[in-house]
């Protein structure tokens, strides 16, 4: 936990099934999501599809539903789920005694995949 | 009892060999002892430290122990005569105080020093106590051993009140045996969801109701203050942030455990969350060993006791010069709660290429969910029936691939290891033809069969003819093998369903939330055996609005089961801002309010400032840290939302009409205004617009309105289900009708018919292409007293609708939805 870890509060501040923002400096927003299974995750708050902000979707199961054109991104890995193709950056995850801690590294070097790069990959 | 005793007598002959100290005389340490006699009886000279003044006793049987269902003599694992006979010195009643490696010697609280070759750390946990006010106050226990449970028996000796902190597995056996001792018990839990770390949330609802249903008061989402004393020092009850007040004899904090690495720490070993410890259970110092809940094993602590039992294995077959290395564990709870069957395993919080198989039986409390991937089972949760869980626990550790037998796992072992049963019709087919298919409505086999013989050729068609799964749904896989045993491809597909979770339609589902009274998401999926354990982005919102419109005033809006627009009170844009609209009652706008209007668009930066076709004005590039600021502006000027964003009632568009057109029959303004005045704020299936023109040539397009109303010299007409966006629709129209106030009426009616009856996300243009126009104007004309008992319960509904969602956030409400959570500076940044 010490080290390279980056505690940002207890796990009381998300309520199950909702996500909560986190922005950094010069680098990507982060979203950080609670699920309704009790399960917390990180991903970059941007969508694949057109960089919709994830953290304000509707939150199913380990998936959220991207407010703007309904992708289902999965929380676990970042890829867009069923038909659609693209995947967001995620970012290490751990909960500790009640709080929640991110890796440092992936914090602050988190890029979103922009769709040019997607397209060439 | 309490003072330190020492046993060591006896020692043996020739028992001069290596001198081994464990400190901890709990689970671990002595089952790490009794491992290592059974290999190799004479290698150690043992002796044992141990805080507690008594001997190694079954930890997990305390809350037994508090139920009244069996006594501490019980529950002893080691009785005095086996330390004796065993020549192991026990050192009770005196905790170690320090470590010293460099002279290879413990120390005693009482200053007894031991030397050793080896030593064993086997310290436990300890309990968290949360630090709120009060939490040292004469009355708040914890629940980690013999002395707590003392003390709450004295306690509940007295009778009266018990809160406990904390509604996990520990909290929630504390709370049952204070409970069966006479105590009234209230349990207060952080989360929305009772063991949320192992129950999901429809298992977890379960176990709510039943404890509710036993005389407990549970309290999810509760945040403890303040532990309030009396002036002596003693507790008399606990504050909870939103204001709660309760009364308490006792307070039982079970919040959680940490690993006790006091020791190992001070002694310059090496400690992150446990006692960091290498597959032999050696830690950092060759010659220290350590066990049980106060280490750290690949990351991972443990707080259960099966995986001691495998470090104990590993730790005596290093200690004995045979490594066998430990691997980590993985772990299954049971609730030692009598009359509750709970079981919980691996991990279910599902994941890619993760399928859920779900089966619930309302009827009989049953709840059980199994989580596959690449045919293996991942995790499991059962409630109410837990009778398969050591099978599936065994499938998931030995990673068995399940696919011959997946379509029958999660009827349990009995019936899927029958292997032929692997075609779930085969299973059906073999069924007696009185063998009871559809529990609910008693329907046999024989009957489900002669009725699909009889014509009933799809599920909705069994549904309708012989009542089979028309009830919870349960039995609905059963009912469609019967289809396709009977009729082969000719089984005709019913009408959609809700979405993939259910099998059921929406109609269904709003039927059975009257019928049954369902008020709570959860429990609709329960009681209807929803597939999924806790719904979709699809059927959540769907549900939520169904509850909100059969339970007004009852049902509390569910805000994670709405989209963003309609949980931040404003339209999410491309970019991710959003964009602000305050109602214009009936389009109409005055010097000041556009003043204000102006200043916020100023203040907030707005990137644009556009007039909608709604008839009023839209500003566009709010960030959503500022949208209760801005709200807070506009109500001030007396604005307040204009739901541009809900599936709400939108815009009441008016012409200028009587009051200044030449050509005007009516007040088709001042009818637009007290038209929006009643139904705004009105949560509905979807959007709803409304128009009114002052005469035929109809200037506020009306016709193309959900409902519509123009005005001619002798009254109104009123129009329904028009559609001004993707396909176009012009209205049809409804009647005629002389005032104002019965065109009221009438918008309040056809509004709650509409409200009751569509599908959500379904608008009034195809609800009326589907039910048919002569059917809503049966419903609404047909019986003199229709418009008057619809308008009455729209209007009952709108007392508890009629808030300003913004100036309820402007107000604070919700800050979480608005904040950040932080923000990191990466130069500044500090690691934890
Ligand atoms: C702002 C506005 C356009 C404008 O600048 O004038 C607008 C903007 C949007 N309309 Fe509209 N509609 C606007 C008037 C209309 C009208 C005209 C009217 O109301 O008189 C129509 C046709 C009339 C009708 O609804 O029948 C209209 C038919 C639609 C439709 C198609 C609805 C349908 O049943 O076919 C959608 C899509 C939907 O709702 O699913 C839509 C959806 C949208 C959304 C909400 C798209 C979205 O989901 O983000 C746009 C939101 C932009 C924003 O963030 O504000 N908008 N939209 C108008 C807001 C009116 C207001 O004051 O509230
Ligand atoms: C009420 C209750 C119910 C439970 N139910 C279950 C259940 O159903 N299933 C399950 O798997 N697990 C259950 N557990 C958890 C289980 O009891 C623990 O996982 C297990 O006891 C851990 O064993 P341990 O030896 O690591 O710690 P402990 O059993 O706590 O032993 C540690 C011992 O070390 C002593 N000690 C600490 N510091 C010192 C020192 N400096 N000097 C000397 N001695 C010291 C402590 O006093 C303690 O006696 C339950 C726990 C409780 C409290
Ligand atoms: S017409 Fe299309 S682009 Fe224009 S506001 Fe409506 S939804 Fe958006
Ligand atoms: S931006 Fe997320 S679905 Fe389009």
């Amino acid at each position: 936990m010490i080290g390279n870890w980056l505690d940002i509060g207890p796990t009381t501040q998300i309520e199950p099934g909702t996500a909560r923002t986190l922005p950094v400096a010069g680098g990507e927003e982060i979203a950080i999501f609670h699920t309704l299974r009790g399960e917390f995750y990180a991903l970059v708050n941007s969508c694949p599809h057109k960089q919709g902000p994830l953290s304000q979707g509707i939150v199913n199961g380990d998936a959220v539903a991207c407010p703007l054109h309904n992708w289902n991104i999965s929380l676990k890995t970042g890829e867009a789920q069923g038909e659609d193709e693209g995947c967001t950056p995620t970012i290490p995850l751990k909960v500790d005694a009640g709080r929640i801690y991110l890796l440092r590294d992936a914090v602050v070097g988190a890029r979103k995949v922009s769709p040019e790069a997607e397209e060439a990959a | 009892m309490n003072a330190p005793t020492r046993f060591e007598e006896n020692r043996r002959e020739g028992d001069a060999g290596e001198k081994l100290v464990v400190i901890g005389n709990g689970m671990a340490g002595c089952r790490a002892v009794e491992e290592i006699l059974a290999r190799d009886a004479t290698r150690y000279s043992i002796t044992i430290f141990g805080a507690e003044p008594r001997v190694n006793y079954n930890r997990i049987m305390l809350s037994p122990v508090l139920a009244g269902e069996k006594t501490f003599e019980d529950i002893v694992i080691n009785s005095a005569q086996w330390y004796d006979d065993n020549g192991i010195t026990l050192v009770s009643g005196d905790p170690v105080a320090g470590i010293d490696r460099e002279n290879k010697t413990v120390v005693s609280r009482s200053g007894l020093t031991v030397p050793y070759d080896r030593l064993l750390i086997a310290t436990g946990s300890d309990p968290f106590i949360i630090p709120v006010p009060g939490h040292d106050l004469d009355g708040v226990v914890t629940f980690r051993d013999l002395d707590d449970v003392d003390k709450m028996l004295a306690a509940a000796q007295r009778g009266g009140d018990a809160v406990v902190i904390g509604g996990g597995l520990l909290g929630l056996e504390a709370a049952h045996g204070l409970s069966l001792r006479g105590m009234k018990v209230t349990v207060v839990h952080l989360m929305p969801t009772l063991m949320e770390r192992q129950l999901d949330e429809a298992a977890g609802w379960l176990l709510k109701q039943e404890l509710e249903s036993r005389g407990q008061t549970i309290l999810t989402g509760g945040n403890t203050k303040e532990i309030m004393g009396d002036g002596d020092g003693k507790v008399v009850g606990v504050q909870l942030e939103d204001g709660t007040a309760i009364k308490a004899d006792i307070v039982v904090m079970a919040v959680g455990i940490r690993p006790a690495t006091g020791l190992a720490k001070d002694a310059g070993l090496d400690v992150e969350r446990g006692i960091v410890v290498d597959d032999d259970m050696v830690t950092s110092d060759p010659a220290v060993m350590a066990v049980g809940e106060c280490v750290e094993h690949g990351g991972q602590c443990y707080g259960l006791v099966a995986p001691l039992w495998e470090m104990c294995r590993a730790l005596a077959d290093g200690a004995t010069g045979q490594p066998s290395g430990y691997t980590g564990s993985v772990t299954s709870t049971k609730l030692k709660v009598s009359g509750i069957d709970l079981f919980s395993a691996g991990d279910f919080s599902g994941g890619d290429g993760c399928e859920d198989i779900v089966m619930r039986d309302a009827a009989k409390g049953i709840y059980k969910r199994l989580v596959i991937q690449d045919d293996k089972v991942l995790g499991a949760v059962l409630y109410g029936d837990t009778a398969d869980g050591n099978w599936y626990f065994d499938l998931m550790r030995k990673g068995e691939d399940i696919s011959d037998i997946r379509e029958a796992l999660i009827f349990g072992q009995a019936f899927a290891s029958g292997g032929a049963l692997a075609d779930p019709n085969s299973a059906v087919a073999a069924l007696s033809d009185d063998a009871e298919i559809c529990g609910c409505n008693g329907v046999s086999k024989g009957s489900v069969v002669s009725c699909i013989q009889g014509g009933a050729g799809s599920l909705d068609a069994v549904r309708a003819s012989c009542k089979a799964s028309a009830s919870c749904g349960s039995c609905t896989g059963l009912v469609e093998s019967l289809l396709e045993l009977t009729l082969g491809d000719d089984v005709q597909s019913g009408p959609a369903t809700m979405c993939k979770c259910t099998s059921f339609t929406h109609d269904d589902v709003r039927e059975r939330i009257l019928e049954k009274e369902l008020k709570a998401i959860p429990q609709i999926m329960h009681e209807l055996h929803w597939t999924t354990p806790d719904g979709c982005a699809s059927c959540r919102p769907a549900l939520n609005y169904y509850l909100l419109c059969a339970w007004p005033g009852e049902y509390v809006d569910d805000q994670k089961s709405r989209f963003v627009n309609e949980r931040l009170h404003a339209n999410i844009q491309k970019d991710g801002t959003y964009s602000v609209v305050p109602r214009m009652w009936g389009g109409l706008t005055t010097p000041n309010e556009l003043r204000a209007i102006a200043d916020a668009a100023d203040k907030y930066s707005a990137r644009m400032v556009k007039v909608t076709g709604g008839q009023r004005i839209d500003l566009f590039g709010i960030r959503k840290e500022d949208l209760p600021a801005i709200w807070s502006d506009l109500n001030a000027a007396g604005m307040v939302s204009g739901h541009a964003y809900g599936k709400s009632l939108r815009t009441v568009k008016t012409c200028v009409g009587s009051q200044w057109c030449r050509f005007g029959t009516q007040d088709s303004t001042g009818l637009g205004v007290q038209i929006e005045r009643m139904t705004w704020a009105s949560w509905m299936p979807h959007k709803f617009k409304i128009a009114v023109s002052g005469c035929p040539r109809n200037c506020a397009e009306a016709t193309i309105k959900d409902f519509g109303i123009i005005c001619v010299d002798s009254g109104y007409e009123l129009h329904v289900g028009g559609n001004g966006g993707i396909k176009v629709r012009v209205t049809d129209l409804l009647c005629k009708v002389e005032t104002e106030q019965e065109a009221l009426d009438h918008c309040a009616a056809l509004i709650q018919l509409y409200r009751e009856d569509a599908y959500y996300l379904e608008r009034t243009a195809p609800w009326v292409e589907r039910k048919g126009v002569d059917w809503v104007k049966a419903q609404l004309l047909g019986d003199p007293d229709a418009i008057s008992q619809l308008a009455a319960r729209f209007r009952y509904s709108q007392k508890f609708m009629q808030h300003d969602p913004w100036a309820e956030r402007a107000a604070g409400d919700r800050d979480d939805l608005h904040s950040h959570l932080a923000e990191v500076r990466p130069l500044s940044m500090e690691t934890a």
